[in-house]
């Protein structure tokens, strides 16, 4: 998952400040220094990471913050918020005008994936009810214009093309293409092209200029590395970009691109590429993003997943239950399932706090085959066994062992499994509910 | 064959010795520096200092090391210049915005204090070196100038360019690997949008130019219109390609180009691939499962497996490289898109973990940019700005 070599790094220096009770300007100083070469080894530009680093350090080693009862988590709470700031606070929207047709136009250094992005675009929109059009301004890499055209058949989408025109032109043709054929977003794909080749930057403002587009996105790879800052800085510099996407976050990369450029530019990232898929396009949420690299856990993200697929008066009743540690291996059995009906089940568990850590050492034992047997094992149970596991000796154990086809190491790792997660839930439930009491995110419903 | 034999180099064993930890991260932190430890290696690989070496305009032939034939297109529009002089002219003046720091770093003659050491860090950090390298490297040269007792900082820059120009030249043979007298296949493998397609059609023109029969296998089956894409380029270039539905089963189109390949005598085959993010291991098995389509109808083949690189990628391609590795068998790294401000410094990285070598790098989307891979070009140009 992208980030999550970031994300490690970072986890590892907090869980050091935590532990300390008491902490020194010379134990910031220290963790700071290891804040710096996670951020470089995952990219961040070099000049966005000192900036960041003396900000912190400012806030970090003040007094209220070093004798206080918990500096650890404060400091960690700073870096946080640092994070989410760099990364651009709330979550920003496309900018969906009255205006009729309203004008979007991708542009980027080649390979970034633009057309891909135009695609996923339009089905975005179709889905929000939109009736958009994709423009084919590539006229110069040999079938960009083809591979427009697949993707438009492909997501049923028309295509606006005029061969190997003048991309000014073509962009103002398909205005009137839309205008006279109903639609109501023109998407234009331009060519890739270096922000450092000047002729081919001239072309582009000069498609800005005719079309003034209501959106001028950036699309930048996630796995670019220290260059993304000069790239966005001068893509901003002659078309005063509105938004960017970042592409490919499906990758193992650490993301420090994704950082560095909304630092440089002030361009919000609005949404982010997941995968090749037409549909893999999501909005990009900074603040989720930061508490999920910050190994935070991406709860909110969690709870929206859950609460699309759940019931409302279920979960309230099983956050009761696990507050109450009334959890039980039912219940447990249930949620698997619920679970199940979600999603890739790695996904999910990354969004949790401090399981994405955790997770390497449990990928093992946690794999969705795996729940089979689960199911297996606990379905072998008795009603008295799943609410009350304390019961479960060893002759018992032989029992499921035997009625699941399993063997009793395993049931064994279960039942060690449900004790750790119902602990682990407990944690996450107490600690929900006192944000919800600040009136943050409300009560939240975990589904498991 | 002329072509592989001229690429040919010496492989130095000179190399810069592992660093096991971060011992000298200290500089980069704007702490003291600890009193080094001697990291350096036996005296005998210490470079001479080449003095002005940094300043001095190149000789361009001499550091593009490219051919004649190279320049024989008629879309050339540069005129006779060499990849090092491309690299520098940077297509525009708006390149001489960023970074002037480097050039002051270099020319003026700067006392050899931290700061010097700091800045050069950060220069290695800012073309992707990465940190660990970047440190290493850095630490290494500064060994090296207090032993040598150097006291100028353009004495300096031309140690820590030969150091890096040894590590690369380390990192394996630079030159295309062939077989002899038979079908020489190449495999092309990368990320999405890395220039595989591109790269392969310059690879194509130039072999031809070699009097080479080339034919092109089209086995990116999955990306809308790649087939068509590397059609155009196959046309452009006169060389045939294999090609079959998108959506079918490149396994299959590899198979056929192979017989298609022998049945008309050609000389070298390249096959392109779909870009795939190297963390989806499906379909990393898939182009393990192409590679032994070729082993297993050629025993020896494939010659090459060349990773393709854009020179923009952080430090996500050293998992890249891993993970192709492990997939295929790289052989050698294209190193795309030189021709933006991006250095592609992480292949110094991946020279030192991985003895990956570069092959060749592309400069532009014409099919006469792409040239063989220059050790000390690169090394200079990684610390060179604009005049
Ligand atoms: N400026 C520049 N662009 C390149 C270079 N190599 C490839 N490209 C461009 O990068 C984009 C993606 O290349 P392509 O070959 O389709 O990548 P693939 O997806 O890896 O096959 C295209 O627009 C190419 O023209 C290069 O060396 N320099
Ligand atoms: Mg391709």
């Amino acid at each position: 998952m992208a980030f999550e070599g970031l994300s490690d790094r970072l986890q590892d220096v907090f869980r050091k400040l935590r532990g300390k009770g008491k902490i020194t300007e010379d134990d910031v100083k220290i963790a700071m220094r290891e804040v710096r070469l996670a951020l470089l080894e995952a990219d961040v530009n070099f000049k966005v990471v000192k900036d960041f680093i003396s900000r912190v350090s400012e806030r970090a080693v003040g007094q209220e913050v070093l004798q206080s009862l918990t500096p650890g988590q404060q400091i960690v709470k700073i870096v946080y918020d640092e994070m989410a700031l760099l990364m651009g606070g709330a979550e920003s929207k496309l900018n969906l005008t009255s205006r009729t047709p309203v004008v979007f136009m991708a542009v980027g250094l080649q390979g970034a994936g633009k057309t891909t992005t135009v695609a996923k675009l339009g089905k975005n929109l179709i889905k929000q009810g939109r009736r958009p059009v994709l423009v084919a301004c590539d006229v110069y890499r040999p079938a960009a214009i083809k591979q427009l055209q697949v993707l438009g058949e492909q997501t049923g989408i028309p295509v606006f093309a005029m061969g190997q025109g003048n991309p000014v032109d073509i962009a103002k043709a398909s205005i009137e293409y839309a205008r006279s054929n109903n639609r109501d977003i023109v998407i234009l794909d331009t060519a890739g092209r270096l922000h450092i080749n000047e002729e081919l930057m001239d072309e582009l403002k000069n498609v800005k200029a005719a079309v003034n587009p209501d959106e001028i996105l950036l699309i930048v790879d996630a796995m670019t590395g220290q260059d993304a800052v000069n790239v966005a800085e001068n893509f901003n510099k002659d078309l005063t970009l509105t938004g960017v996407i970042l592409t490919k976050l499906d990758g193992d990369t650490r993301g420090g691109a994704a950082l560095s450029v909304k630092a440089v530019t002030g361009c919000p990232i609005k949404m982010v590429g997941m995968g090749e898929k037409l549909d893999a396009l999501e909005v990009f949420y900074p603040e989720r993003m930061a508490s999920r690299i910050l190994g935070m856990g991406d709860v909110l993200s969690l709870v929206e997943k859950a609460q699309a697929n759940f019931d409302e008066k279920k979960a309230k009743e099983m956050e009761r239950k696990i507050r109450q540690q009334e959890f039980t291996l039912e219940d447990f059995l249930e949620q698997m399932q619920q679970v199940r009906s979600m999603g890739p089940l790695q996904d999910l568990l990354g969004m949790i706090p401090g399981l994405g850590k955790q997770l390497k050492g449990m990928q093992g034992e946690f794999d969705e085959k795996e729940i089979i047997w689960v199911e297996a094992i606990i379905q072998s149970m008795t009603r008295e066994e799943r609410r009350n596991p304390a019961l479960i000796n060893g002759s018992r154990k032989k029992r499921i062992a035997k009625g699941s086809g399993t063997r009793v190491q395993d049931v064994n790792r279960l039942l060690k499994q449900f004790e750790e997660s119902r602990k682990l839930m407990k944690q996450f439930a107490d600690m929900g509910h006192k944000k919800g009491k600040k009136g943050g995110m409300g009560p939240l419903k975990f589904p498991f | 064959m002329a072509f592989f034999d001229r690429l040919r180099r010496k492989k130095q064993d000179t190399k810069i010795q592992p660093v096991e930890e971060l011992v000298c991260e200290e500089s980069l932190l704007e702490e003291a520096i600890v009193p080094a430890v001697d990291l350096s290696g036996p005296e005998e690989t210490i470079c001479e200092p080449v003095d002005a070496m940094a300043s001095e305009p190149f000789d361009e032939d001499s550091m593009s090391g490219q051919d004649e034939a190279d320049e024989e297109d008629d879309q050339q529009v540069e005129g006779k210049k060499g990849f090092f002089s491309r690299l520098k002219l940077g297509l525009t003046k708006t390149r001489k915005n960023i970074g002037e720091k480097i050039t002051n770093l270099v020319k003026s003659n700067r006392k050899l204090d931290d700061e010097f050491w700091e800045e050069l860090e950060e220069i290695l950090i800012e073309a992707d070196v990465g940190v660990n390298t970047s440190l290493e490297l850095v630490k290494s040269v500064r060994d090296n100038a207090r032993r040598q007792k150097m006291n100028e900082s353009s004495q300096v820059m031309a140690l820590i360019q030969e150091e890096v120009r040894k590590l690369l030249d380390s990192s394996g043979d630079l030159s295309l690997r062939s077989a002899d007298d038979k079908l020489t296949v190449i495999l092309v493998v990368g990320v999405n949008g890395a220039g595989k397609t591109t790269s392969i059609a310059k690879m194509a023109y130039r072999f031809k130019n070699y009097d080479q029969k080339v034919i092109i296998a089209a086995a990116d089956t999955f990306r809308a219109a790649a087939i068509d894409q590397l059609q155009i380029w196959a046309d452009r270039v006169g060389v045939e390609l294999i090609k079959h539905q998108e959506g079918s089963d490149p396994g299959a189109v590899v198979y056929d180009a192979i017989n298609a390949a022998r049945a008309r005598k050609a000389d070298i085959l390249i096959i392109d691939t779909a870009g795939r993010l190297q963390n989806k291991n499906n379909l990393m098995k898939e182009i393990s499962k192409i590679r032994k389509v070729i082993e297993k109808e050629i025993p020896g083949a494939p010659h090459e497996v060349l990773l393709v690189l854009d020179a923009c990628t952080g430090q996500n391609a050293i998992s890249q490289a891993r993970l192709f590795e492990e997939a295929t068998g790289v052989t050698g790294i294209i190193l795309t898109k030189l021709d933006g401000t991006a250095k592609g410094g992480i292949v110094l990285a991946i020279a030192r973990e991985l003895e990956m070598p570069v092959k060749l790098v592309g400069i532009g989307e014409k099919m006469n940019d792409l040239r063989d891979f220059d050790p000390a070009a690169f090394a200079a140009a990684l610390f060179d700005e604009e005049e």
